[in-house]
């Protein structure tokens, strides 16, 4: 008898303020493949803006923060590739010279995945049922998926066994989309330039909907497509397609 | 080097609307890009060789100095007469005196990141003597009196109209030539000048330690002319661009050719080792050799070492975001783009470049193709925390964000004012963000945090 597979929902900030149902569908996602969630409510910010913005004394506070909550899950999910990359790669170096914290947080590194790296590397989903109401669907790869956590490749075959020929790739896939965190707002001009490129792309592919796997880029992109009327585009986590396609309805 | 702390939001909010720079910089970063993609493609070592790139560059960068005397000693075994110069200042003022000791009036020059650092061309120009850029990119922008805006192409912002209309203005060509009539009328004007100089002016694309010698990479031919017509001959190279051996260099040059343009080798390759000797029928009867610090023994020693390491072949330029959408000048320093973000402020002190490190998205495709493996993105972000004491504001909002009542607050209270729009307390947060999109958009319906308690009750 396999035990039950138990995780930890890391819900981000941008799901507990802004996108609800990405947490809801993370959650019942996981529990359809069996894997028990909990999700505990002391958690707060992985601190990546005050890293990214030289503040590293609050960034190891939050990252001890995160440790003491999450430390004893089994593992760690979360529906956003930046988040887990901070947690994975950035945590580390912020404690040098303080080997027994660099353990704890290296096993800690270990058991931290992005939910569709999680259903790909560890729950091992090799397929999703066809969806119910395709439309077509472009993804942004964006990078700290890419770059952040290495996973290439995997969003993309969920997304064409969901959606076959309305997936459309994305061209300039691996360029970024001008987001950055803090650079968003200390340098709009240009990360509204970057933006618009992305923007353009993504109206050259006839997409209706946008997928990925970090809604900090999502809340950019969609925040500049209503700015440009580009209104109707529908700006997703790829885990409400597979939900959708798993319940074969569209909410 | 500028004085005044230059404004990057300020320029780069030009560039972007400048719709014939962005053209022009995207459709050449593109082919650059498109370039090293198909060489590196076709070198299935290439991963082994940036693995040595790094690991050869870190014996370097770990003792800069021994490699330094090396490359002196073997130097002036061969003739050549080494300087060593602790900053810009006094490379320039080297120059001159070289110049002023063998009574020049004339130099022709070939194209130098390093000269540029020293702004040699004004000083020399201010002691009355007149250089002539050789290499095309550098031929037209001293004709317009700009800077490099990028490390490899110095001309990338401009658009091939943009140059005809500057050559018919300054050299009298007839009206919209094409690339090859361009060519050759630069080689026409150019060809009078080599023959007259009598100094020619290099950097140093490699410093050999074990033969003392410079080696110069070109496609264009000019640096083979501007190494072996003028009777004094200058080269001006950082001391970051030693490497040990001679035998060290073809692979370094594998990397720089298919990472700077996509080429296996460059057209054409200088190895100058010592001045003309007896016997010999060309080259310079004087070689002179100015190594520049200017801040490279420092950095060597600080935690940005493996900024030193950097080959200068503008891959990280070509393939950065921002870089594609301001160009060069935006940023207001000798080097741009992503190794420029990190060397000018490591160079010229934090304070007159702090907003370069966080001119970056942090997307980290320049790590991703530096062929000696830079950490760039990494270095940028710590740099973020080297420039300035965060604000006051990101320590409370650190405080509320790690306090989870208040973070739970926090997030009810964004999550509120956003669906309102974020009129209001929120604005001003907002007004930045809002200079290119709309506030964001919370979804209807309860929060997740009130789903699951109702949820985890009712179970």
């Amino acid at each position: 008898m396999p035990t039950t597979r138990r995780a930890s929902l890391f819900l981000t900030c941008s799901a507990d303020a802004l996108y609800p149902s990405v947490g809801r569908v993370s959650v019942r996602l996981l529990e359809s493949y069996g894997v028990d969630v909990d999700f505990p409510e002391e958690q707060t910010c992985c601190g990546q803006p005050w890293l990214n913005t030289g503040d590293t004394k609050s960034a190891r506070t939050m990252a001890l923060h995160f440790l003491k909550v999450f430390e004893r899950s089994e593992a760690i999910v979360a529906p956003s590739s930046s988040c887990v990359d901070t947690v994975r790669n950035r945590y580390l170096p912020l404690f040098k010279g303080e080997p027994k914290l660099q353990d704890r947080f290296r096993e800690l590194a270990s058991k931290t995945y992005e939910i569709c790296e999680y259903m790909h590397r560890i729950l091992d989903i090799p397929g999703l049922p066809p969806h119910p109401e395709p439309t077509r669907t472009t993804y942004h790869s964006s990078c700290r998926t890419l770059r952040g956590i290495g996973l290439r490749g995997a969003a993309e075959n969920y997304l064409k066994q969901m959606l076959g020929d309305h997936f459309v790739p994305l061209p300039d896939a691996d360029t970024c989309c001008g987001f950055g965190g803090s650079f968003s707002v200390k340098f709009p001009e240009v990360s509204g330039k970057i933006m618009e490129d992305k923007l353009g792309n993504i109206v050259l592919t006839g997409a209706s909907t946008v997928a990925a796997l970090d809604m900090s880029c999502l809340t950019h992109l969609s925040a500049g497509a209503r700015r440009q009327n580009l209104g109707r585009l529908r700006f997703v986590h790829l885990v409400e397609l597979m939900m959708e396609a798993l319940e074969g309805k569209t909410r | 080097m500028n004085p005044v702390a230059p404004n990057f939001r300020n320029a780069s909010r030009d560039a972007v609307k400048n719709a014939q720079l962005v053209a022009a910089v995207r459709k050449s970063s593109d082919l650059l890009s498109d370039l090293m993609a198909r060489a590196v493609a076709n070198t299935p070592d290439f991963e082994a060789l940036r693995d040595y790139g790094r690991a050869r560059k870190l014996e370097i960068s770990g003792d800069l100095e021994k490699y330094v005397q090396s490359f002196t000693a073997h130097a002036r075994a061969a003739g050549a007469v080494v300087h060593r110069a602790k900053d810009a200042a006094e490379a320039a003022r080297l120059a001159i005196k070289i110049a002023a000791d063998n009574g020049t009036k004339t130099a022709v020059k070939g194209k130098s990141m390093t000269a540029e650092e020293v702004e040699l061309n004004e000083a020399l120009e201010a002691a009355g003597i007149t250089v002539t850029e050789t290499d095309m990119g550098e031929f037209i922008i001293q004709l317009a009196h700009e800077k490099p805006s990028h490390i490899m192409a110095p001309a990338i912002h401009r658009s091939r109209a943009q140059v005809a209309e500057l050559f018919t203005d300054k050299l009298g060509t007839p009206p919209d030539l094409g690339v090859e009539a361009l060519v050759a009328a630069a080689r026409k004007d150019l060809r009078e000048k080599f023959l007259a100089a009598d100094m020619g002016i290099t950097g140093g694309n490699f410093a050999i330690a074990d033969t003392g010698s410079i080696v110069l990479v070109s496609n264009e031919g000019n640096i083979r002319m501007t190494t072996t017509l003028p009777r004094i001959q200058l080269a001006v190279v950082g001391i970051d661009k030693i490497i040990p051996e001679m035998a060290d260099m073809p692979k370094f040059l594998a990397l720089l050719a298919r990472s700077a343009c996509g080429q296996t080798i460059s057209s054409y390759m200088s190895i100058v080792t010592g001045p003309r000797r007896a016997g010999e029928e060309e080259g310079p009867e004087q070689l002179h050799i100015i190594l520049l610090d200017n801040g490279r023994s420092r950095i060597a020693k600080g935690p940005y070492r493996e900024i030193l390491h950097c080959l200068h072949c503008g891959a990280c330029l070509s393939h950065c975001p921002v870089y594609r959408a301001v160009g060069g000048h935006a940023y207001q320093a000798t080097y741009p783009g992503p190794m420029g973000s990190v060397i000018s402020p490591l160079i010229s002190g934090l304070g007159i470049y702090a907003d370069l490190p966080n001119a970056c998205t942090l997307c980290g495709r320049c790590a991703e193709v530096c062929p000696v493996r830079v950490p760039l993105p990494d270095y940028l972000r710590d740099l973020r925390s080297d420039v300035k004491k965060p604000p006051f504001m990101m320590k409370l909002t650190a405080f509320g964000a790690n306090t989870p009542s208040l973070y739970r607050l926090g997030m009810i209270a964004m999550r509120r004012m956003l669906k309102k729009g974020g009129k209001g307390l929120m604005a001003p947060a907002l007004k930045e963000w809002t200079v290119c999109r709309e506030p964001p958009k919370p979804q209807e319906g309860e929060s997740f945090r009130d789903w699951w308690r109702t949820r985890s009750y009712c179970k």
